[in-house]
Formats: C-alpha cells, structure tokens, sequence
C-alpha cells in the first residue's frame, strides 16, 4: 500500500472527532451572528479548533481584538512544540513543502504522524511526506466542509451520542503505543499530573505547563534509565 | 458581535501567527542539526502533550458539566491499556467507545 493511501487510512477513524466538531464551531459562530464567509475563513485560515472556539468566544463578549488574538494565540502556542517534534522528520523537504505540513499542522494530523514514524522508522522522507497529506486528507478538508454545514443546518449532532468524548478516546487510542520505554512513560504520567494540578490556568496554558514537564521528566528518565524498552 | 472588519482582523492575525508558530522550527531549522539535548526533549513532545490535552477532558468531562463520569473514565483507561498492551490504535478506539456506549446504556 502506498504511503498516502496508508496514512488516509490511518486518518479516517478522525471523522467521527472531526465532524461534530467543526459543526459546533459553524453552529455558534452561525449563533454569534458571524456571516458564513467569516466562519469559513476561521475554519481555513486559523485552521485550529481550540483557538478558534477562544477566539469566537472572546468576539461574543466584546473583548479588546488584541486580546482576542493574544488568547487565541496562547492556545495554540502547543503547534510550536508539534513544529519542532516533527522536524527531525521532515526537515528535510523543499521549503514550501514544509510550508504545506505546517499549514496541516494540528493535532491530529500530527499526532497520527509521529506515532507512524516511531513505529516505522526507515521511511523516506518522500514516504514521510505522503503519509502525513494522507492523514490530513480526511481531516483538514472534512473540518471547512463541516463547518459551513454546521453553519447552514444550524443544529449540531446531539450530545447525547458521546461524540464529545471521540477526541480523548482517539488520543488515548494513539498514547497507547506510544509508551514505549520507561522514560516514554513517566513522560506521560508526569505530564498528566501537571495538567490536572494546573487545569486552573487561563487560555490553556496549563497545557504547555504540562507537555513542557512532561518532555523534561521523559528527558530526565532517558538519561537515568536508558532509552530501551 | 463586533464589526466585520474587526473580525477579519482577528481572522488574518491569528492565521499568521498559528502559521508562524507551526513553521517556526520546520521552516526555520530545517535539516540543520538540532542539539542532543533538545532532540532528547523532543521525542517526548507527542507522548507529554496528547495526554496532557486530555486528562481535564476525562477528569471533568463537559458533556457533564465537569463532574467525574464512571463510564468515561472506565472508557478512558481501557482506550490506553488496550492502546497499550496490543500497540493497535484502531483496537484501542473501538474497545473504548463500546466501553462508553455500554456503560452510558447501562447506568
């Protein structure tokens, strides 16, 4: 099976997170009074659900558009991380198609990514490449697409389904496998403690509070312990 | 609701930097060499953040409100320990959502 077709594949179970949410996001923008070429334009250009439900949000209650754009920008300040996790990887392309992978940098794109190159390692980074437009394939598109139908229809999928809980389910899902050794582990549990104990932070923040101890306890696990399994 | 154009501002200030902050390091570092230490820390980057993203999700889910749901937390710890024990993302998805389906039926 060819790269692209492998990492569509992998990225498809995505739908099921991708679709209620982009939804709700054209619903309350729709809400909001947002014309429809606004809620598209959140959904293509910031491309970002936290951000842009912070940002929709913070619209609603009239705050200062600089500190729209501060907040919303503090929630995303992870994709720096994500930036700098999958260049070993990819930093190897053409600029501008490294430009493409950042632009579909989010979550989920980039965490069924680096969770493929560390269970298979000797890919290209052409193979890399096309593995990473095949994750996106059904995740970037389906979230404008979804978002001007949310706006459209007006309602959302009901809540009752349990859809709110298909986003942590698929990133538990993938944290999973990605425990790998010791270190990989403790990472983990460390970085769950802290966002528990720092869930209070505004804008999210308490997030990178979290992913930053969690890295430095794995870091730190590596040189005590080893990096084998 | 503020005016349009304060919107677009919003929209193309915040499409800029999002961008700029997920092609600072592609971008910008490229195939440069990265320091060991740094590259020790970025092998840690998916395995810290994702379940840092998640733990209040499941601690306080917002389908509830915020109060401890028994049958998304039981959701959650089979979703890892089935990610876990058999490295199968799919298993781990579809043994966690038929967990939460079940339990949610049942309770």
């Amino acid at each position: 099976m060819s790269s692209y077709w492998r990492g569509l594949r992998d990225g498809a179970p995505f739908l099921l997170v991708i679709i209620p949410f982009s939804m709700l996001f054209g619903v309350l923008a729709n809400e909001a009074g947002l014309p429809l070429h606004e809620t598209l334009g959140f959904s293509v250009v910031v491309i970002a659900g936290a951000a842009q439900f912070t940002a929709l949000q913070l619209l609603n209650e009239n705050a200062p558009t600089l500190v729209v754009i501060a907040s919303a920008l503090a929630v995303n300040l992870r994709m720096a991380m994500y930036s700098a996790s999958i260049t070993p990887h990819l930093g190897r392309l053409p600029l501008w198609k490294r430009g493409i992978v950042a632009y579909f940098l989010v979550d989920q794109t980039y965490a069924q990514a680096v969770l493929d190159y560390e269970k298979t390692p000797n890919q290209t980074t052409i193979e890399k490449f096309a593995y990473f437009m095949g994750v996106m394939s059904p995740i970037c598109p389906p979230w404008y697409v979804f978002t001007v139908v949310g706006a459209l229809v007006g309602e959302t999928i009901p809540e009752n389904l349990g859809l709110d809980f298909a986003l942590p389910i698929a990133f538990l899902a993938m944290v999973g496998p990605m425990m790998r050794t010791p270190a990989h582990r403790i990472a983990a549990l460390v970085a769950v403690i802290l966002a528990l104990a720092f869930a209070w932070l505004p804008f999210n923040t308490g997030l990178l509070v979290a992913g930053l101890g969690g890295m430095i306890a794995g870091a730190q696990a590596e040189i005590r312990l080893g990096s084998a399994s | 609701m503020s005016g349009s154009t304060e919107v677009w501002v919003v929209i193309v200030a915040l499409g800029l930097g999002s961008f700029g902050l997920r092609f600072v390091f592609l971008g910008l570092v490229g195939d440069r060499a990265m320091p060991d230490w740094f590259l020790r820390h970025l092998r840690y980057t998916a395995v810290a953040v994702l379940p840092a993203l998640v733990a209040p999700l499941v601690v306080w889910p917002n389908a509830t409100d915020g109060d401890p749901d028994p049958a998304r937390l039981a959701a959650a710890i089979a979703t890892v320990s089935v990610g876990y024990l058999t490295k199968n993302v799919i298993a781990g998805m579809g043994v966690g959502a038929a967990i939460l389906i079940g339990l949610t039926a049942l309770l």
